[in-house]
């Protein structure tokens, strides 16, 4: 669990972060989105202390964040930013070992640790390993800068705009990977992002910040049924709430029994994308598939009443 | 390529064959000897004097590397930054205060013998290596130290293990000109009676003896063509392996 008490970070007098208080439980990701210079590197530094606030308190699992040494905090905590920042002198296994290596593993350890991730990461450890950063594509490195983060198993997850530079298919799988990765290791993840639709599609919850203001803290659908400033309703896309709200949720949520004509939609699949192919194809209702059978039915009726805003 | 390589290998051959047995191209240098003089240098022997004149020009330059590359890390530290204009001075006034100037305020407080030169030496090579080191550890990517501090590398562990490796390429460009420079200007040594090649040079000058001049000359443009073969060597290994990282 992590702690924001009222935290501030002045640069001359001007307020990055301005009095920003929350709670992340362990487990969840959070997603911090807002315009640029809105101070969500700030906040996110703040928490490993790669900028020392100007006031306020950061708590960790209970512990004030400055109980340790700022290095020794950062061994603890996992840092991806944008750019990677993978050291180019050093083969993508040194790379992932750093950490690790700063702790004092073993070698053995280690090894099996570098090819765990690897894997995890679908790269190849025997082709991988001894690869200089210069010889990977965009993607690889970005997973690679992952894969550092994460090398000494933290319990916390610091990202900064990871996926900013990897083009759309890349980057819908690097985040389907991060769910997998989050959800096997229930690692705490604070993400920084500038698309609400990438926070929507990741975060538990979305921290809206605004000229250093934290605007917002709740979840994705709370957020687009209830934006709590026209900011915030205008971050989230006044236009586009309807389809957003589909978006959160699968199929199987809406599913009842009975039968219905055509091409089936697999059951995990979001009501948004049922919807648009029940619009598409003419259909009022759409067979649903789970593990190779039809299992039930949604209609189009249905999939549209569920689009207006929450009660 | 490999004729450039095998040009090479001969030349090197040959600097040996000479410093081992230098009478035997006694008939190679005879017909620039004086009238009857004597062709090859005896005086001293030709090797000692090599010897010696690499052993000043590799003291000077350790001394200039450890004094540059530790006032450029000086100032590349936060805490440091406000010597930079100062220590680039210091380095600029080395390199522009002429050698033979400083052995003649040299001599008068340390006497005749090496301490002049290697004196003169140091000045003059430090500014190659600051600059080239000031360089190297200020165009270190951020995203790299940033990554650096992230993953809890203390100071220390930062300079050794990031900037210093990824700088070490241009600093090792510092050091070989450093290197290549005082090759010739340790010939000047001499005149203050340092043990350098620049005693065969000048007592071909002394007794008009153009063969004495010859091969110290050609020593020197050797030796130094192969300090700057074997820098440049290195140098490329060691950037095809760190060049940097684009992100995508
Ligand atoms: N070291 C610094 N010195 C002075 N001002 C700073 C410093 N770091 C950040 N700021 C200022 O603080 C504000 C917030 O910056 P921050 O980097 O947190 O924004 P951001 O939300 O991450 O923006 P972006 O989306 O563009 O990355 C900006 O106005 C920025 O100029
Ligand atoms: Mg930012």
């Amino acid at each position: 669990m992590i702690e924001i008490r009222e935290i501030t970070k002045a640069y001359d007098g001007l307020r990055a972060v301005d009095e920003v208080s929350m709670t992340i439980k362990s487990g969840e990701i959070v997603a911090v989105v807002g315009t640029s210079g809105s101070g969500k590197t700030t906040l996110l530094r703040m928490i490993n202390r790669l900028v020392e606030p100007t006031s306020g308190a950061i708590l960790i699992d209970g512990r004030d964040n400055r109980d340790l040494p700022g290095h020794e905090l950062r061994r603890a905590i996992g840092y991806a930013i944008q750019g990677y920042g993978l050291f180019p002198h050093r083969t993508v296994a040194e790379n992932i070992a750093t950490v690790p290596k700063l702790l004092g593993w073993d070698r053995k350890r280690i090894d099996a640790r570098v090819d765990e991730l690897l894997a995890l990461f679908h790269l190849e450890p025997a082709q991988f390993r001894a690869r200089m950063p210069h010889e990977l594509s965009g993607g690889q490195q970005q997973r690679i800068g992952v894969a550092r983060a994460l090398a000494a198993e933290p319990a916390v997850l610091l990202m900064d705009e990871p996926f900013g530079a990897l083009d759309p298919i890349i980057r819908g799988k690097a985040q389907d990977d991060l769910i997998d990765i989050q959800r096997r290791f229930a690692t705490t993840i604070v993400l920084v992002t500038h698309g609400i639709e990438e926070a929507i599609r990741l975060g538990d919850r979305i921290a809206v910040m605004d000229k250093g203001k934290l605007l917002q803290f709740a979840t994705p659908a709370e957020i687009i049924a209830h934006p709590a400033t026209d900011f915030v309703a205008e971050l989230v896309g006044s236009d586009e709430r309807a389809f957003r709200m589909l978006s959160l949720t699968p199929v199987s949520d809406l599913m009842e029994p009975g039968e219905a004509p055509g091409a089936p939609i697999d059951a995990s699949a979001s009501l948004k994308d049922a919807l648009s192919e029940a619009l598409w194809s003419g259909r009022r209702a759409l067979p649903v598939l789970r593990d190779g059978a039809i299992v039930g039915r949604v209609t189009r009726d249905s999939l549209i009443s569920r689009a207006g805003r929450p009660q | 390529m490999n004729m450039g390589v095998l040009l090479r290998l001969a030349l090197l051959l040959l600097l040996v064959a000479f410093l081992a047995n230098p009478q035997a191209f006694e008939p190679l240098f005879a017909p620039f000897a004086a009238n009857g003089a004597a062709a090859i240098y005896t005086q001293s022997s030709l090797l000692s004097l090599t010897v010696s004149h690499l052993s000043m020009v590799a003291a000077a330059t350790i001394a200039a590397t450890v004094v540059s590359v530790g006032l450029a890390i000086l100032v590349t530290r936060p805490s440091g930054r406000e010597f930079l204009p100062l220590s680039r001075s210091v380095a600029n006034i080395g390199q522009t205060f002429p050698p033979v100037a400083v052995l003649a305020l040299a001599v008068p407080v340390f006497g005749f013998g090496p301490i002049p030169t290697l004196i003169a030496l140091f000045l003059y090579g430090l500014l190659p290596i600051f600059e080239n080191a000031l360089t190297g550890l200020a165009s270190i990517p951020p995203s790299v130290q940033e990554a650096a501090r992230g993953v809890g590398m203390t100071d220390t562990q930062r300079l050794l293990r990031v900037e210093l490796p990824l700088a070490l390429p241009i600093i090792l460009t510092g050091i070989r000109l450093t290197a290549v420079i005082s090759l010739s200007t340790a010939t000047i040594g001499s005149t203050v009676a340092a043990k350098t090649l620049g005693e065969v040079i000048i007592a071909g000058l002394i007794s008009n003896n153009t063969a004495f001049v010859l091969q110290g000359g050609l020593l020197v443009a050797l030796l130094a063509l192969f300090i700057h073969e074997g820098f440049g060597l290195l140098e490329g290994a060691l950037t095809r392996r760190t060049r940097s990282v684009q992100p995508a």
